[in-house]
This record gives structure tokens, sequence and C-alpha cells, in this order.
């Protein structure tokens, strides 16, 4: 597999940002209610993760390092006005319901993740890559999660019903749960242990380990 | 050249600062257009849509030269037109000490804090007759303020339609103000009792049709009490004395003369 390949297709399962890095969790609970909304968040960081990665590379040789933070910040939030911007002006209805959340993607951690341990080392083509892998990799398990979340919750998908409700006559009682961001939590929980059946190699050891004379305390004890 | 110099810092940061003020800037610019004409639409999409006068296949903009804007003086309830319309903007009159009053705690049912003295209300004329009048409504519901549009027929009693634009209410549970099931339910409700007070509330569960009442009141949103009593207090405070009352007094008059 080429570097490219490597680099743009590793971030989707197997060093996915959200389930492997666990990062980019808050906006993964917040935008996930309906899928048109996450498609659109999805397209948004997208966006903003490449095209800041780029351009952190670009001047990666210039930038002081007291004051490298400041500089992808600025290089991230002016990407994001952008983006907010444009989706005022082409796509109001969403932006309506996004604006907070598009605002938050400056404190997206996989943006700041990917230009911090990505972009300030490499070139700027392979950055770019890197981040629109990683955009990929968080678009995925945010539309597993929000294609679930949207069924249970509101017997549609994409909008269309596939469950009549019963608040419109029909026969589905709705899971108020799964509307909730909350939900999120469970859905990614068992999605990143689905992940993890499938790729055994990113099973952590665990970080702690009853020690053999507590095991043996118990067992006298009894 | 090495790149921890202050000179080297400085001169990084204030280029980096121009040329994202300048990139941001220009977009501003650039798209304020587009922006302002997606406000605009949106705003008209939801006075006709509460007015039930949305068609589908009839543009927007043409649909809203029917409507005729007035701004109205809430104290009085007399139209007024040394405001116009251009310059009438809710959130500053509202906050502006001289073109707003504050509320104390008997009045500020609807929990604004205060309440502007002008307003800028829709009327709908079929053929010279009133059809329509559409009066903008806010208050708090759970999470922020609702904003909205209530339509009234023209004898100022029967409920055309209450359409919200804004709000930031829980999906699926308050946010169901703006399914479109529950909203043609208020088609038809009553305002006013006999006396004159405002009883048109949102109640608890669903409502019994035999009940004499029933025509005063809507089905509560399940799990969605404070949602619900929100929009009952809107109604009040906006279609009572410190809301559009002096103005529909005035209106009422008037048609009384005509006749």
């Amino acid at each position: 597999m080429s570097k490219a390949k490597q680099v743009l297709l590793n971030p989707i399962f197997n060093d996915n940002p959200i389930a492997l890095q666990i990062l980019g969790i808050c906006s993964a609970l917040a935008v996930t209610g309906t899928l048109y909304i996450t498609l659109i968040m999805c397209v948004a960081l997208t966006a903003v993760v490449t095209l800041s990665n780029f351009f952190v590379s670009l001047i990666r040789n210039h930038i002081p390092t007291n004051i490298r933070i400041i500089v992808q910040i600025s290089i991230i939030a002016t990407l994001v006005m952008l983006v907010d911007e444009v989706l005022q002006a082409y796509d109001y209805e969403s932006s309506k319901t996004l604006s907070v959340f598009v605002g938050l993607i400056v404190t997206n951690c996989i943006v700041m993740g990917r230009a911090e341990a990505f972009a300030m080392k490499n070139g700027p083509i392979m950055s770019a890559i890197d981040g629109f892998g990683n955009g990929l990799g968080y678009s995925i398990i945010l539309i597993v999660i929000a294609v679930i979340r949207e069924f249970v919750g509101a017997g549609t998908f994409y909008g269309i019903e596939i469950m009549s409700l019963t608040t419109n006559g029909g026969w589905y009682l709705a899971n108020n749960f799964f509307l909730t961001p909350a939900s999120s939590f469970f859905i990614i929980g068992f999605t990143i242990w689905a992940l993890r059946q499938w790729k055994t190699d990113q099973i952590e050891e665990p970080e702690f380990k009853i020690s053999k004379n507590s095991l043996e305390a118990k067992e006298t004890s009894v | 050249m090495n790149n921890d110099t202050i000179r080297k810092t400085l001169i990084v940061a204030i280029s980096l600062c121009l040329v994202c003020s300048a990139l941001i800037s220009f977009s501003a610019v650039e798209l304020r257009d587009l922006q302002e004409a997606n406000k605009t639409l949106d705003k008209q999409t939801k006075i006709l849509s509460a007015a039930g006068l949305l068609v589908d296949d009839k543009e927007v903009s043409s649909l809203f030269n029917s409507i005729e804007i007035k701004i109205v003086n809430l104290e009085t309830g007399l139209f007024d037109s040394s405001i116009s319309i251009e310059d009438f903007d809710e959130s500053s009159f509202s906050r502006n000490p001289n073109t707003s009053i504050e509320l104390n705690s008997v009045t500020d049912i609807a929990l604004l804090k205060r309440r502007e003295n002008f307003q800028s209300i829709y009327l709908h004329y079929d053929n010279e007759d009133l059809n329509a009048i559409i009066l903008p409504v806010r208050g708090y519901g759970l999470w922020g303020t609702m904003k909205g549009y209530l339509a009234l027929e023209s004898d100022l009693q029967t409920i055309i339609g209450l359409e919200f634009f804004d709000h930031k209410e829980t999906p699926g549970l308050g946010g169901e103000i703006v399914n479109p099931r529950w909203k043609a339910i208020w088609k038809g409700k009553e305002v006013y009792s006999d006396t004159g007070d405002v009883v048109i509330s949102v109640i608890k569960g669903s409502v019994d049709k035999r009940n004499e009442k029933a025509k005063y009141q809507v089905d509560g949103l399940s799990g969605a009490t404070i949602t619900s009593n929100g929009v009952t207090n809107l109604l009040s405070f906006w279609l009572g004395e410190m809301g559009y009352g002096p103005l529909i007094k005035q209106i009422r008059s008037m048609e009384s003369v005509d006749v």
C-alpha cells in the first residue's frame, strides 16, 4: 500500500479518530439527532480539517514554537468562520440548527490533534490527505450513530418515514431516549466494542490489574 | 533563520492575523446579500405559513406582496407611521430603555424582562376585506425564548395558525411545537372568552371534545409540560393588556364604526 493510500485509509477503521483516538466525542453527541444535520456537519468538519492541515503544513517551517498553538487555532478559526458564512448563505435552514456546533469545530480535538500531530511534521499534500482521511473516519462513526438515533428515536431514515409514529397516527411509539445526546454514549461504546472485536489489535492492555495477593486474599476469606 | 526570535514571532503573528481577517471580511461582504435574502425569505415563509397562505407552487416573495406591514404602538394600540418598517428592529427596540418598558413579576408572565413599545404586525387583505392578522409573539420555554407568529382571523378571535421560527426546545419533546400535526390542532381554536379574558391554553393530556371549553384548549405535548406552559403563557401575555390587547380593542372599535 502506498503511503498516501495508507494515510488516507488508516483513519477510517484502523486508527479511527473517534473509536480509537477517542477524539471529537462532543460533537458526536450533539449533532447526531438527524442524519441530514449530521451529513452537513461531516462535510463541514472534513473540509475544515483537510484545509487546516494543508495550511498549517504549508507554513510549518515558519511557525515559531512558542506561538504554534495560537497560529494553528487562528487558521482553524478562520476556516470555521468561512464555513459558517457559506452555510448561512447557501443552506440557511440547517445553519440555524448547526450554527453553534459549526462554531465549536474550532474546539474539536480532531482538528487540533491532526494539525499538531501530523501537519507540523509532514508536507502540505500529505497533510491534506491525512486531514481528509480523518474527516472520513469521523464521518463514518457519526453517520452510524445518526442512522441508529434517527431510526429508533423518530422512526425515519434521512427524513423518510420508515415506521409510522403514534404521534402521527401510526403504530410505532418513538423511543425518546434516542433523541437525547446521552444515547450517543451507548452507541459509540457499542461501536467501539464491535470495531475491536473485528480488529483485535486495537484492544488495549488494561492499565491496572488486580494483584495476585488480593485475589488470593479473597479466595481465602471465602 | 531562527523561528523563535521576537522579530520572527511578531512577523508571523501579525501577517497571519492580516491574512485571516482579510479572508473573513471578504467572505462576509461577498455573502451578505445572499444571507440577508435567506433571512427575509425565511421570515416571510413563516408569516405566510402561520396564516395558512403558503402555496407550494408559488414563490414566497410574490405571495408576500399581498401582506401589508404596519408598525403598531403597543401602549395605545394605534398604528404608528413615524417609524419606518426598515428602521424597526425588535431586539434593539426591546433593549433600549427609551423604546421599551420593564415588566414586573405580575405582568411578565412570558418571562421577557422587557417589552418593546412598538411591534410590526402583518395584515392580509382579500379584496379590501381584512382576512388575517399576523402577530409576532415570543416567550420563554424550557431552554430559551420561543419566537413565532400567531395568525388570527378577521374576527380577532379565531386562530388560523401558530408558527414558531426560532426555539431551543428539546428535539422530539418540546421541539414538537413545530410538528405539522400539532400545529394543525390550533386552527379554529378561540382565544378570548365571552368576558374578554384570554383563555386559550395548552392543557395537560388531550382535549375532551365534549367539554364546552374545548374550543379554548389545545392538546399538551407529552413529556414537555414546561414548553406547553410556555406556549400558554406567551399567548396570554401577547393577547393580553400588555401585548396586543389595546390594538385588538382599537380594530374592533374601528369596525363597529364602519358598521
